[in-house]
């Protein structure tokens, strides 16, 4: 019997044509959705109800559309990736797992804010959901494989340890968002698509009768229902927009500012201050509540260290190594020195000083096409 | 594919299948029509009309077409209550374990249209005790609407014996038999009920159809209108083939509905009693004997229902739970949590429904396979 493979599946061309391209490689496929936790803008919070609809129903209210829909599983997504299921001709189930995203991706994304930094929710949600959350599902429906719609590459090296590598549309490459999968992670991951362009997958789904569209790409925030994270961090977590002083490197307080999630490292606009010279955000004081900034020339950073690093090979490598580090998602590589450090940690400096190294996303390391690992950013520094 | 969603729905018998086709094609009047190929459409119907009235004993002119459960259910409810409300009644009273179509029916009539809603207490079967029923009867109680049997967990209620309560009292009584069309006795007047629904999809016949009966005196304002079909309570051209179909379903259907109900409750224990001796932590839901013959409701602990359905399917076996959801967001079902069973419990259920098409070698191969999901989903997380 051939081996069983599950396809997280969105409805959008890039996991549609992974999904098809298992089939026609004879594999059993299985088609799955998560539904995801998103925020429900249609409940009016209880202090601006009508007393009338406050008072508790004898037979409770009508049940029906009242959940938020996370963007990643709106009905017209399953309806999309259902009509590319039976197109196939492959079982497709929508799984709850509102409350692992819930308490992994959102409330750690919240709690990153509280604390001063900038997340990027989608390294999580692959760690915990994708490879944590689905992958057991997949094991208990019996697939030994779980693929997605991802661009990037698994490949071996002589020892047989897998490797993860950049996709070929340098463009579209995500394995920023897959470094933190392990050998165990990678044994059992497909990314067919990860080995053509885009252009190349567009032609794969139109030859195929697929949709031919991305449904959403993985970087939005797919649980904040009108996109606007701001909005989202002051609704559920007002203590993280806290109103604070706008300061200069010497403590001179130039301005206010309406929350610390308003700001990155290295923006210049929408600071409210006016200055002889351009400000630029040097840094947010999470203890002062404060926003630093400073003149393009205070800006730029060339060492980091990262919170405990992961490591696709399993382990970190034995000494300081020659690297290209990202600092964020689309961030251009940069050429490092990383060193693992006796913490767990890995500390980076770049040859050149980068403007906008910010706590909180991860620092990831490649070696040419091959990614090595990363680390959530945690301290910034000369 | 062993099909064990029988409460769900069922295939339309091929003899059934064969009595609709003439009504597509050759005898496609409209009933209202003066000519023959109407008038011929109009016996059909009528036909179908008598031969049902027969089954539920009673008068062909008390039972009226209508699309679907849904439907009568909203039909006996909307209709009644918005009748009674015009002379000043306003009280309707019904049970947490219905079916959505009536419970969600009520909720609307409470909220836009002004009715109070006693909800009774169901013990940890699902019983209602009729002395419950009398208890929460009130002066402007226009209705009372219990089911003969519920969907989730089979549990068949003394239908009669609160009717007897309820007629000595004057009080219209509605019950939802959607679910025992094709298991138990539908006479009206054994019953004591003044309405009745029933479904023609749950019984081998097509989805499409449905009925209410409407005993004769009971005021009930219509909530379609138009040309006034049904003698005015159900306008809209009637679904001839779909009707037919319909009272043919129920006849062979309630023929054959004895020696079924032997052969399913056989079916029955023999997979709960397999099941029971492969798998620890089930525990089954609703009446031990007061049931359906073919429903089998369980609680799985430390299996959620999401994963048995998946691997089920997956499996060949089509099967299904209380909390079913096409869209990935299961809740606890309403029926188990009013019958004291906790939320995060009720997240396992597993509905079994045996029907015409199982054998003994369905059974067994679900006797065989279950243990095996159960313990890889219990393993799993």
């Amino acid at each position: 019997m051939a081996d069983r493979v599950v396809v997280a599946m969105s409805g959008g061309v890039d996991s549609s044509v992974a999904a098809a391209l298992l089939v026609e490689q004879g594999y059993e496929v299985i088609g799955i959705m998560l539904r995801l936790w998103a925020e429900d803008l249609s409940l009016v919070p209880s202090s601006l109800q009508p007393p009338a609809a406050r008072a508790e129903s004898a037979v409770g209210s009508i049940a029906g559309s009242a959940a938020g829909t996370n963007k990643c599983c709106s009905v017209e997504a399953i309806y999309d990736a259902q009509g590319v299921a039976d197109r196939l001709g492959i079982p497709f189930y929508v799984i709850n797992a509102e409350q692992p995203f819930k308490t992994h991706v959102v409330d750690f994304f919240i709690a990153e804010y509280a604390a001063g930094r900038t997340p990027n929710p989608c390294l999580v949600c692959n760690r915990r959901i994708r490879f944590g959350f689905l992958l057991d599902y997949a094991r208990t429906l019996g697939a030994r494989y779980l693929a997605t719609g991802h661009y990037a590459r698994v490949r071996r090296d002589a020892q047989g340890r897998y490797q993860l590598w950049r996709g070929v549309d340098r463009a579209k490459d995500q394995s920023y968002v897959l470094s933190v999968l392990g050998q165990a992670d990678l044994a059992q991951a497909f990314f067919p698509v990860g080995e053509y362009t885009k252009p190349e997958v567009r032609r794969l789904a139109a030859a195929r009768g697929l949709p031919t569209a991305a449904r959403t790409d993985s970087q939005d925030l797919c649980f904040v229902a009108d996109g606007d994270y701001r909005r989202f961090l002051a609704d559920h977590a007002p203590e993280t927009m806290r109103p604070g002083p706008i300061l200069d490197r010497a403590g001179r307080q130039l301005g206010a500012h309406r929350g610390l999630p308003g700001y990155t490292i290295g923006q210049r606009s929408g600071l409210g201050v006016a200055a002889p010279q351009p400000l630029y955000v040097l840094e947010l004081d999470k203890t002062r509540n404060a926003v630093i900034v400073g003149a393009a020339g205070e800006l730029g950073r060339a060492w980091l260290r990262t919170g405990p690093a992961w490591w696709v090979a399993g382990e970190p490598p034995a000494g300081a190594i020659e690297a290209e580090v990202q600092i964020r998602y689309h961030a251009a590589p940069a050429p490092a020195r990383v060193t693992p450090a006796a913490d767990g940690g890995a500390e980076v400096r770049f040859a050149t000083p980068l403007r906008d190294i910010t706590p909180g996303q991860a620092a990831v390391f490649y070696a040419g096409e091959i990614c090595l690992g990363g680390g959530v950013i945690v301290e910034v520094g000369q | 594919m062993i099909y064990l969603d029988h409460s769900a729905t069922t295939a339309v018998d091929p003899r059934v299948v064969e009595a609709m086709a003439p009504f597509w094609t050759t005898a496609y009047g409209n009933p209202s029509s003066i000519y023959g190929l109407g008038r011929r459409a109009a016996a059909a119907l009528e036909d179908a009309r008598r031969r049902i009235a027969r089954i539920l004993n009673c008068q062909p002119a008390e039972v009226v077409f209508t699309s679907c459960g849904t439907e009568s259910d909203n039909l006996a409810l909307r209709g009644v209550a918005l009748a009674a409300a015009a002379k000043g009644k306003r009280h309707l009273i019904t049970a947490p374990t219905e079916h959505h179509a009536v419970l969600h029916t009520v909720t609307d009539l409470a909220e836009r249209f002004d009715f109070e809603v006693t909800l009774l207490p169901v013990d940890r079967h699902g019983l209602i005790a009729p002395a419950a029923v009398v208890a929460a009867l009130r002066p402007d109680t226009a209705l009372v609407s219990i089911m003969l049997a519920n969907n989730e967990v089979g549990t068949i209620q003394p239908i009669a014996e609160i009717g007897a309560e309820l007629r000595r009292r004057g009080v219209t009584f509605h019950t939802d038999a959607v679910q025992a069309g094709g298991f138990l006795p539908l006479d009206v007047e054994a019953l004591r009920v003044d309405l009745l629904a029933l479904s023609a999809h749950k019984f081998y016949g097509p989805k499409g159809a449905g009925l209410l009966y409407v005993r004769r005196g009971v005021r009930l304002f219509p909530v379609q209108t138009g040309g006034g079909q049904e003698r005015g309570r159900r306008s809209g051209t009637e679904n001839v083939p779909y009707i037919v179909g319909m009272a043919h379903a129920l006849e062979l259907a309630q023929a054959e509905r004895a020696a079924e109900a032997t052969r399913l409750s056989g079916l029955r224990d023999r997979l709960i009693q397999g099941l029971m001796a492969r798998i620890p932590g089930l525990t089954l839901t609703g009446h031990p004997t007061q049931r359906l013959p073919g429903h089998i409701s369980l609680l799985v602990a430390g299996a959620e229902a999401e994963g048995l359905l998946i691997a089920l399917d997956l499996a060949g076996v089509a099967a299904s739970s209380g909390s079913a959801c096409a869209t990935g967001a299961p809740t606890p079902s309403h029926v188990l949590t009013a019958m004291g069973i906790a939320p995060q419990e009720a997240m396992n259920a597993l509905r079994l429904t045996l029907g015409r098409d199982n054998t003994e070698a369905d059974v067994d191969f679900v006797i065989e396979k279950l243990p095996e999901i159960v313990a890889r989903l219990r393993g799993g997380r």
